[in-house]
C-alpha cells in the first residue's frame, strides 16, 4: 500500500501557534507535522483543548493576524507555497479555492440574511470565471451532489428554513463548489443526531472516492475516526503524539493517552455491561502551566522518573516504523511474546 | 416493586403567532407514554433531538406541568397535587442537567449552591450544615476545600460533580439525567459515569437516563426506552440491544452509529430523508417519512406498543405480524 501512495499534497513541518494573551504568550500547538496524501482522510483525535482546531485554523490562516503568531520556523507547504508566511494575495488564491473547510456548527457558519444560493454564488464568483446563469447552474449541480431534496427550491431559501443536515449538507456543496484539492472537515458531525450524521459521513466518503479529494477530519469521535480515516494524528496537550494508520492506532496503539482513550469508551455486547469504564483520573494541564517533562505524564499509569523530567520526543522506537512521543511506548507484539516465551 | 408508574403522559406545548398572539398550532412534544420503572433500576431513554426525552424527563418530574395522563410516584399519584403537598416528592425527585456550564449559578460558591436546597428542604439543622455539605462533595469525588469556589473555577467534569452533588444533598431515591455526560470529553465522561454508577449502589438510586448515545446506554442502563417524535416505538432490555431490537428505528439507530473498530467497519445505515417537523407530524406512524420497511397501512394510524416477550415492547406493525 506504501509503494502506490501518491506524494503528499500538503506538508505541515514544526508548525507552531501561540496566541497573544492577558496571561504572556501562550503556546497553543507546538512542532506538529502531518502530511497529507490526495485521496485519503487524515483524522486528527484529541479531546477539548488538544489544539487540533488551532491546526486546521493555522493551515487555513483563519487566526485572528493581531493575536497569533507562527513561529519562524512554521512550514505548511502547499503546491510550492509556504502557507504560514505567504502574502494574504497569495493566501486568498488558496483559501476556499484549493483548500476548504467545513465547520462544526452549520448554523453559525452560514450568513442567516442572505439565501443558500447567494451564498453558493458568492464563492463561486470570487474563485471562478462563470457567467451568472453558469454559476445557477453549478450551484443546483453542486446541491444535487451532496444529495439535497429539491436543489432548484432551495437555492432561494434561507438557512433557518433547513434542518442541521440540511446547512451541513450546503456547507459541504460550498466548500466544494471550486473543486478543492483538500477539504478540511472541523467536527463536521458533532452537532448532527446519529442517522444524520451516518449521511454525512457516507457523503464526504462518496466524495472523496469521486474527487479524489485530500480530507483532514478533525473530531473527538472515536468511532467517526475508525469509520472514515486512512490515517490518524493523536494529539493531547498542543502536542501530536502518536501517528499512524487507522489500524495501527486502533489494535496496537503505542501511546499510553491513546490506549487509555481506546479503553474508556463504553463498549456494546452483553459481557461489558454494566461494568465500571477503565478511565484517566485528572484533567489536561493548562497551556500556561504546563509541566515540564511528558504532558501526559501526571495522568498516566506507567510513567517514570524520567517522563516527570524530560520531555519525549516524536520518533520512531526500536520495534516499530512510526512516531511516538513516548519514553516507554507500549510495545504489544512484546508483551504477547513476553508472556508466551514465559509460559 | 414500581417506582414510577407513568400511563398516557401527554406533553403539548402551544404555539403562538400572528397579530393577536393566538395559539396558531400545538407541538406533541411527548404523545401518550407509558411505562414503569422499578425501584433500583436505571431506565435509558434514547432518541435524537426534538424526539421529546427531555420533554418527558422534566413532565414527569413536573418541572413542566403534564397536558393529560397520570404520573404515580412510589404508589401515589402526583399528577395533579398542589404545591404544599408536592413538596416532599419534590426532594425525592431530583434531575442533574446536560449543561454544566449553564445550569449552576455563576455567582453562587458551591457551598450556597449546595446549602439553599439543604435549607429550603430542611435536611440537616444548621449546625451541621459545613459537615453535611463537605461529606456530599467528598462522595462525588470533590476536595472539601473546593467549597467556597465559584463554578468558573471548574473544568467541565468537576461542574457536573457539583450538579450531581446538589442533586444528591437532598437524599432523594430518583433522579432524572438529562444528558449528564453529552458536553463531556471521553476520558471525563468515563469518570462521571462511573461515579453515578458508584452513587446508584451506594445510595439505592434509582434513575431515568436521558441520552442520544446508544452506547452510553446500552453500557449503563438496565432498560431503554426508544423514542421518535414523541412516541416510544420500542422498550427492551439492554443487555443485548444488537440482538433484540426489533423496531426499524432502532435497528436504523444502531446500525449508524460507527463501531470503535477499523475492521469491523461496515457500510453504515443510511436513512433516507429528515424527521418530519414536530408541528406538522404525519398522521399515521411518524417514521413513515424515513422507515425502509413501510407499508400503506402505516400511513393510516398509529401502531399500538405491543409486547412482543416479557419487558420487550414494539410500536410497528410490520415487527408485529
Amino acid at each position: 500500500m506504501s509503494a502506490e501512495r501518491p506524494a503528499p499534497i500538503l506538508q505541515v513541518q514544526n508548525l507552531t501557534t501561540s496566541f497573544r494573551t492577558d496571561d504572556g504568550i501562550l503556546t497553543a500547538i507546538e512542532d506538529v507535522s502531518i502530511d497529507v496524501h490526495p485521496g485519503e482522510t487524515l483524522g486528527i483525535v484529541g479531546e477539548s483543548g488538544c489544539g487540533k482546531s488551532v491546526t486546521s485554523k493555522s493551515v487555513m490562516r483563519l487566526l485572528p493576524p493581531a493575536t497569533s503568531i507562527l513561529s519562524p520556523e512554521s512550514k505548511i507547504m502547499f503546491d510550492g507555497l509556504n502557507l504560514a508566511h505567504c502574502s494574504e494575495k497569495d493566501m486568498r488564491s488558496v483559501r476556499g479555492a484549493r483548500i476548504a473547510m467545513i465547520f462544526q456548527e452549520p448554523m453559525t457558519s452560514l450568513n442567516p440574511v442572505f439565501t443558500v444560493g447567494w451564498q453558493l454564488n458568492e464563492a463561486l464568483s470570487y474563485h471562478t470565471d462563470l457567467s451568472k446563469s453558469g454559476r445557477r447552474k453549478r450551484s443546483i449541480e453542486m446541491l444535487r451532489l451532496v444529495e439535497m431534496p429539491n436543489p432548484e427550491e432551495r437555492l432561494d431559501e434561507y438557512p433557518h428554513q433547513l434542518s442541521g443536515g440540511m446547512r451541513q449538507r450546503v456547507m459541504i456543496a460550498m466548500a466544494l463548489c471550486c473543486e478543492p484539492e483538500i477539504l478540511i472537515a472541523d467536527e463536521p458531525t458533532t452537532a448532527l443526531d446519529v442517522t444524520i450524521q451516518a449521511q454525512i459521513l457516507k457523503l464526504m466518503e462518496d466524495l472523496k472516492n469521486k474527487l479524489n479529494t485530500a480530507i483532514i477530519l478533525i473530531t473527538h469521535d472515536l468511532g467517526v475516526v475508525a469509520q472514515v480515516a486512512d490515517h490518524v494524528c493523536v494529539m493531547y496537550a498542543g502536542r501530536v503524539i502518536e501517528k499512524g494508520t487507522v489500524r495501527e492506532i486502533f489494535h496496537t496503539p503505542q501511546h499510553p493517552y491513546t490506549r487509555a482513550l481506546l479503553e474508556s469508551i463504553p463498549k456494546s455486547g452483553r459481557r461489558e455491561h454494566g461494568k465500571r469504564l477503565p478511565t484517566i483520573e485528572g484533567v489536561v494541564p493548562a497551556l500556561n502551566d504546563l509541566p515540564p517533562g511528558c504532558r501526559f505524564a501526571a495522568r498516566c499509569s506507567i510513567a517514570e522518573e524520567q517522563c516527570i523530567h524530560t520531555e519525549p520526543d516524536l520518533k520512531d522506537h526500536a520495534f516499530s516504523d512510526r512516531p511516538v512521543r513516548c519514553h516507554i511506548p507500549i510495545n504489544q507484539t512484546a508483551e504477547v511474546a513476553g508472556s508466551k516465551g514465559q509460559a | 416493586m414500581a417506582l414510577v408508574e407513568v400511563e398516557g403522559l401527554i406533553k403539548h406545548f402551544p404555539v403562538r403567532g400572528g397579530i393577536l398572539n393566538r395559539v396558531i398550532a400545538k407541538v406533541n412534544a411527548v404523545n401518550g407514554v407509558s411505562f414503569t420503572i422499578e425501584k433500583g433500576d436505571v431506565l435509558g431513554v434514547v432518541g435524537e433531538s426534538g424526539c421529546g426525552k427531555s420533554t418527558l424527563g422534566k413532565t414527569l418530574i413536573r418541572l413542566i406541568e403534564s397536558t393529560g395522563g397520570s404520573i404515580h410516584y412510589d404508589g401515589v399519584d402526583i399528577t395533579d397535587l398542589n404545591h404544599r403537598d408536592m413538596l416532599p416528592f419534590r426532594r425525592r425527585m431530583q434531575i442533574v442537567f446536560q449543561d454544566p456550564y449553564s445550569s449552576l449559578n455563576p455567582r453562587l460558591t458551591v457551598r450556597a449552591l449546595l446549602k439553599e436546597a439543604i435549607t429550603h428542604h430542611e435536611i440537616v439543622p444548621e449546625a451541621d450544615m459545613e459537615d453535611f455539605i463537605e461529606s456530599i462533595m467528598l462522595k462525588v469525588g470533590l476536595r472539601a476545600d473546593q467549597k467556597n469556589r465559584f463554578p468558573h473555577e471548574f473544568s467541565g467534569g468537576q461542574r457536573q460533580r457539583i450538579g450531581i452533588a446538589r442533586a444528591l444533598a437532598l437524599q432523594p431515591d430518583f433522579i432524572v439525567a438529562d444528558e449528564p455526560v453529552s458536553a463531556l470529553d471521553v476520558s471525563i465522561q468515563a469518570q462521571v459515569l462511573n461515579l453515578m454508577m458508584d452513587l446508584k449502589d451506594e445510595f439505592g438510586l434509582t434513575l431515568m437516563f436521558i441520552s442520544h448515545d446508544l452506547k452510553v446506554v446500552e453500557h449503563f442502563c438496565d432498560r431503554v426506552l426508544v423514542m421518535y417524535l414523541g412516541h416510544v416505538v420500542e422498550e427492551m432490555s439492554c443487555i443485548d440491544i444488537h440482538a433484540e431490537a426489533l423496531h426499524p428505528y432502532t435497528q436504523a439507530l444502531l446500525g449508524a452509529n460507527p463501531i470503535n473498530d477499523p475492521d469491523e467497519k461496515r457500510e453504515l445505515t443510511v436513512l433516507e430523508g429528515d424527521v418530519p417537523s414536530p408541528f406538522n407530524p404525519p398522521p399515521g406512524c411518524p417514521f413513515v417519512t424515513r422507515c425502509p420497511k413501510v407499508e400503506a397501512r402505516c400511513h393510516d394510524s398509529m401502531p399500538p406498543l405491543v409486547e412482543k416477550a416479557e419487558g420487550h415492547r414494539v410500536a410497528c406493525f410490520v415487527v408485529n405480524d
